[in-house]
């Protein structure tokens, strides 16, 4: 198991952006910041998926199509599935996507951890016939006032839980794909010594105190 | 909701997030998340680790590609008049997840002797899940487990010989427990329970009584 690193401090950025309201403004803060590290501003992924949120953007839509459907045929032809019913469930994936786009909240999840929910749940919806029980939906609260800084903290944290998985041993990795891919029982994850579980969880460690702090925040009862 | 002590083990979260879980569990998980902040922020942590999966997975493969019409067809299709699959909210102690499984209707209540009452959610060869009513201080009797059995407490608490659970907690059951859950004094305890398996009890009436009450 490994030790968790020692964080750099975050840098936050002076003023909270409303990005509900504009995310006009964070595109040109992409631009103004084009020669400084991408920490400042939110993934390509993120603002194309903003984009199709808050203004149904038809091109941004086609830009998250072009980045995730050979991803999503990848992942779902890997469980055994035929290229062409594949190919009918990453339509389905990418329709829901363009549907439900209204509850990405990106504060919460990173468009990728998003996508993969939701193939997760047409997979099972059109395999096993059935509906994948889901939790229930955090009640949104009237007024969302999102905070750029708060979105940018939660890629930073996912890009450095992206390289710890990077760092893997391949025989490590391979078995780390296995089990979010969903070719490991539960039993076979709980026995199988060679997942690296603890990297995984300090990794994910300060995204789970912002989630908290996050759900702390949107609790109605 | 604060309180809870019994939270969902990381093979079970990974496997739920995964997709690679039975849906009488799945329902357990579902609900246990809605109840729980704490596993629905490491449900999401999870998911994220997932989303690094994808979003890695073909960028070492460039052969994977979709073909050239699905975009057009897909572009197509964005318009088109939908209908969402219906929706369902909490209700009193049944989170959404349960109301869905009960078809928005309340729960129909059979009797399985000495107050204890089921109403099955859905049974299958991959496992069955129900609502269990148990009154205050009445225990079930006592049983073992052929395979994994979940038990979610929506109301009451109950205790066995591994310890007590309350609204929210969950406990976990394998083949190696024996136990004898008896519910807290006070208002009846009412469980979401899943099992994979037939249940082994030691007393023959309870034996006997099996197949009818498919348990």
């Amino acid at each position: 198991m490994l030790e968790l690193d020692v964080e750099p401090a975050l840098e936050v950025p002076a003023s909270p952006v409303r990005v509900r309201e504009d995310t006009s403004r964070l595109r040109e803060r992409k631009d103004v910041d084009k020669t400084k590290p991408s920490e400042q501003t939110p993934s390509e992924q993120t603002l194309w998926m903003l984009a199709v949120r808050d203004k149904r953007d038809r091109v941004a839509f086609g830009q998250l199509f072009d980045h995730f459907a050979p991803r999503l045929k990848g992942v779902i032809c890997r469980s055994g599935i035929p290229p062409g019913q594949a190919e009918d469930i990453v339509q389905d994936v990418m329709l829901t996507v363009w549907r439900k786009a209204h509850l990405f909240d990106p504060q919460r999840a990173q468009v990728s951890s998003w996508i993969y929910q939701i193939a997760r749940n047409r997979q099972i919806d059109v395999i096993r016939k059935e509906r994948r029980p889901v939790p229930e939906e955090l009640k949104q609260p009237e007024e969302v006032q999102e905070d750029a800084s708060q979105i940018v903290a939660l890629e930073q944290e996912t890009t450095r839980l992206r390289e710890a998985l990077a760092r893997l041993k391949p025989a490590q990795r391979e078995m780390v794909e296995k089990a979010y891919l969903g070719e490991l029982s539960h039993s076979d994850i709980r026995a199988e010594t060679g997942l690296p579980l603890g990297t995984i969880k300090s990794r994910i460690r300060l995204g789970l105190e912002r989630l908290r702090h996050e759900l702390k925040g949107t609790e109605t009862t | 909701m604060s309180g809870i002590t019994h939270h969902i083990p990381d093979e079970l979260l990974i496997a739920y997030a995964a997709g690679n879980l039975d849906q009488a569990f799945s329902l357990v998980l579902a609900t246990h998340i809605s109840m729980c902040d704490e596993c629905r922020a490491r449900l999401g942590a999870h998911e994220a680790v997932g989303g690094a999966m994808l979003e890695e997975f073909a960028a070492s493969d460039q052969s994977i590609s979709v073909s050239s019409d699905m975009k057009a067809r897909l572009m197509d299709a964005l318009d088109d008049p939908f209908e969402s699959p219906p929706t369902y909210e909490r209700s009193g102690i049944f989170p959404a997840p349960v109301m869905e499984a009960l078809g928005g209707l309340p729960p129909k209540w059979k009797p399985l002797g000495m107050g204890v009452r089921q109403s099955i959610l859905s049974h299958g060869k991959n496992g069955s899940v129900r609502l269990l009513y148990i009154p205050g201080g009445q225990a079930v009797p006592d049983h073992g487990h052929n395979g994994l059995e979940l038990t979610l407490v929506l109301q009451g608490a109950f205790s066995d010989e591994t310890g007590r659970f309350g609204v929210g907690d969950m406990e976990i059951a394998n083949s190696d427990l024996e136990h004898t859950p008896i519910a807290d004094e006070g208002p009846a305890c009412i469980c979401l329970a899943a099992t994979d398996a037939a249940l082994r009890f030691r007393s023959f009436i309870p034996r006997l009584l099996q197949p009818v009450f498919r348990i």
